[in-house]
């Protein structure tokens, strides 16, 4: 049995198995994702566990659906989890505004997973003010431990008000490991028993400004559920205070000296009156956050209306810094409150380091689709629009296929205005599961709007980034739910493409004559390199691997392997090209590409 | 007390699953911990840093610069470049073993000279403890086990808080049946190799 699922006992947790627990001790019936860092392992476990615990799990197509799903299952009555990065929050926020105006009758959170200094990410937006936009309270644990803990304080909240909550975790809380303790399940997950109500449930005007009403009432009562909420705290004691949420909270702790901490897990409705009394009479106070100064504004307006004239100190006065994720060292350089200092750093002497980004890897099928779109292309060049997933990585060098990138589905939208108003020819690249999450209405624009372009949809069988979670084109089957997978070709058909090839990228030579024949196409081509990603393979235990070696009589050193295709098996010796037996997974690409037939499997 | 172990090295090289052992192997031992991981993007193939901290108040997943008690490098390069995060009463095991980065094997960029990157470190710190993970594997049985290697040299650092036995059988814990002789055979290798040194 996997070891979530035991009811006692002591175990070292990831953050996100921390929350997978707290759900299954909160009784949770209904979960809903689309998977993104660093939220994702909350998916992977409830994929394999789900079911065990009596909880419905989906990977939706995106988080949209996620969210309207998950506040279904509330309306009707079960506690339900919608969980997502944070700008897949911002795919979900049309459904968010007017569900927390309707509210819901079971318990729902809403967990928002945000990426300070964008590890995994395209940005580090602080989604800490969705709670200002959509008026629901919102709870920030600072460690694993905290996080199962909260998230049942979270459904009894939402219950309590009749309103769905936030969760706001960041990367130092997903990714961090701590110890949790197991307890007993303190609710089964129930049953759904939708009660129609349309003049709740159903927003047309009248209903929705009665709903704004009933919204406003919520949250007043909110407020005074943070105002006497243990989750904010005060410890220690100082003239200096430190106003502080999430993972800053244990930088401040253990690094600030003399200091006395009020520790806001419920952040909001901010508890104005918690925090009036913490900071009226201190000498000053810092304000220890990561991202935007949004506790810090708060605490501003707080000691105006309250006629507080303790000074607060933050990142608007330039003691803390805005960009990027705090941890120890930054916290250190606030230059007002005293930190414990321990022996200086290493200074050791400069050396030219040679970098190492993230990079496509060994036998990864998106080297040859990139090699290919790149010998097809040519030297009159392209505009590549890239979007989210492993082969993003595409825009390091040799291939540099990435020149515009936004959002999921992103590359499909911008191929349409880059072809409108460019002379260049225009190349799109999409995944397959980032296709079916918002690639096929801008494709549909495409074919409406008669823009020209090539779109490759790169179709590695899995969202290969996140961890190798299923969509609608590999189908499912966990949770005793087994569907049939949706092939994209006719799907892209139905979109009114008229060229759509389906190839081999690791067939370097058919490829590139797909990629000649559609970059000739008149009107939008489609070519579908389909090949499974060898580390989802791996994983499953299917993939066969028959390394590849370099023939050094028959190599003439030329170099075309390494410098056009990069794969990270290759190493040199003495000038030799080498391959890396242990990386190499014989995808055979290169003996393909090599001038010379240089290479080949080992036997 | 608080014990900071910084595990440097590139994705893919299963710093994940070591830092996992330490970190089982602490809890074990009956300390708080808090550990800090890297995944998604930047596991492929990237450089990637782990922290475990555990003791009487570890809360903090993350540690300041330069508070290490033991920095593991997995890679001489990614060693070096967290180099930042060790002071001069840290001890610092390595791993010689280069993984070459794909610009490097282009062409574009130099791995540097590896004697030098050794000598800069020693006249920095006389704290530092090399081996060659992978060839101990191979010695034991498999390259594969080099992890097994690196963990049995931690094992071996002058006073660290953890008992040799412990980190044994919670790395034993995470191997299959047929490995766990060579595992074990690496992991006394390690053990050895840094004892010897001391």
């Amino acid at each position: 049995m996997d070891k979530l699922l035991n009811d006692s006992g002591s175990l070292l947790a990831l953050g996100n198995e921390a929350i997978v627990r707290g759900c299954i001790e909160a009784g949770v019936a209904f979960a809903s994702t689309y998977p993104g860092t660093p939220s994702s392992e909350i998916g992977n476990n409830l994929q394999k566990i789900a079911h065990k615990a009596g909880m419905y799990f989906e990977f939706s197509t995106n988080e949209k659906v996620a969210m309207e799903a998950a506040a279904a299952a509330a309306a009707s009555g079960v506690r339900s989890l919608a969980f997502m990065k944070h700008v897949g929050v911002n795919v979900a926020a049309d459904a968010l505004m007017t569900l927390a105006a309707t509210g819901v009758d079971g318990g729902m959170v809403i967990l928002t997973a945000d990426d300070p200094s964008a590890h995994s990410s395209q940005n580090e937006q602080d989604n800490r003010y969705y709670s200002l936009l959509s008026l629901l309270p919102m709870f920030e644990p600072s460690t694993p431990a905290e996080a199962k803990e909260m998230i049942k304080e979270a459904y009894k909240v939402s219950e309590q008000l009749g309103a769905p909550v936030l969760f706001r975790t960041t990367t130092r809380v997903n990714h961090a490991r701590g110890v949790i303790e197991l307890m007993p399940r303190e609710a089964e997950p129930g049953k759904g028993a939708f009660v129609k109500d349309p003049m709740r449930y159903v927003n047309v005007p009248a209903v929705a400004r009665m709903n704004r009403v009933k919204q406003l009432e919520r949250l007043q009562a909110a407020l005074c559920i943070a105002e006497d909420s243990p989750l904010n705290r005060v410890e220690g004691d100082g003239q200096v205070g430190i106003v502080t949420a999430g993972v800053a909270y244990t930088y401040a702790k253990e690094w600030m000296e003399d200091v006395s901490i009020l520790k806001l897990g419920m952040s909001a409705p901010f508890p104005e009156r918690r925090v009036a009394d913490f900071i009226r009479g201190k000498d000053m106070v810092m304000v220890v956050e990561e991202l935007e100064p949004f506790l810090e504004d708060q605490v501003l307006r707080v000691a105006r209306q309250h006629g507080i004239g303790t000074p607060v100190f933050g990142k608007r006065t330039g003691h803390l810094p805005r960009a990027f994720e705090y941890d120890p060292d930054v916290i250190s350089r606030n230059g007002a409150v005293p930190v414990r200092i321990g022996p200086p750093p290493l200074r050791p002497p400069e050396m030219a380091l040679p970098s190492r980004p993230p990079t496509l890897c060994a036998g990864c099928p998106h080297r040859g689709t990139y090699y290919a779109a790149k010998k097809a292309v040519g030297k009159e060049g392209a505009i590549y629009s890239s979007d989210i997933g492993c082969y993003t990585l595409g825009m390091q060098p040799p291939f540099q296929c990435a020149d515009f990138l936004l959002c999921m589905g992103g590359s499909v939208g911008a191929a349409c205005g880059f072809a409108a108003v460019n002379e260049q020819k225009v190349v799109a690249f999409i995944g397959d599961s980032t296709f079916f999450h918002t690639g096929v209405p801008p494709l549909m624009n495409a074919t409406f709007n008669d823009h020209e372009f090539v779109l490759v949809i790169v179709d590695n069988r899995t969202t290969a980034m996140t961890g190798h979670q299923p969509h609608p084109g590999t189908g499912r089957s966990h949770g005793g739910r087994e569907t049939n997978p949706l092939p994209i070709e006719p799907l892209v058909r139905a979109c009114g493409v008229e060229h759509v090839v389906t190839v081999d990228p690791l067939d370097v030579k058919a490829t590139h004559k797909a990629m000649k024949e559609a970059l000739a196409h008149d009107g939008v081509a489609v070519i579908v390199s389909q090949s499974p990603c060898p580390l989802e393979l791996k994983k499953r235990r299917v993939l066969e691997i028959s390394a590849y070696a370099v023939d050094q009589d028959k190599c003439v050193q030329c170099h075309h392997c390494v410098e056009a295709l990069a794969c990270t098996a290759f190493y040199r010796e003495d000038g030799n090209v080498m391959i890396d037996a242990e990386l190499c997974i014989g995808c055979g690409v290169c003996a393909k590409v090599c001038p010379r037939g240089a290479m080949g499997a080992v036997e | 007390m608080r014990y900071c172990v910084q595990i440097a090295g590139v994705g893919g090289q299963g710093v994940l699953l070591a830092s996992s052992v330490l970190g089982h192997a602490a809890m074990r031992a009956g300390h708080k911990l808090a550990m800090s991981e890297v995944h998604g993007m930047a596991q492929r193939g990237g450089s990637v840093l782990s922290t475990l901290r555990f003791g009487d108040e570890a809360l903090s997943p993350l540690e300041a610069s330069g508070q290490a008690d033991l920095l593991l490098g997995f890679e001489p390069v990614e060693t070096y470049r967290m180099l930042h995060l060790a002071n001069e009463g840290t001890h610092i095991v390595m791993n010689l073993q280069p993984s070459v980065p794909v610009k490097v094997s282009m062409g574009m960029e130099q791995y540097p000279d590896m004697d030098e990157l050794v000598g800069n470190i020693r006249s920095v710190t006389d704290r530092l403890i090399t081996l060659n993970a992978t060839e101990l594997a191979v010695q034991a049985g498999k390259a594969v086990a080099a992890n097994a290697a690196l963990i049995g040299a931690v094992a071996g650092v002058e006073g660290f808080p953890l008992e040799r036995e412990l980190l044994e059988e919670v790395l034993l814990d995470t191997v299959p049946e047929r490995f766990k002789e060579i595992n074990s055979k690496a992991f006394q290798l390690g053990y050895e190799r840094v004892r010897s040194g001391l």
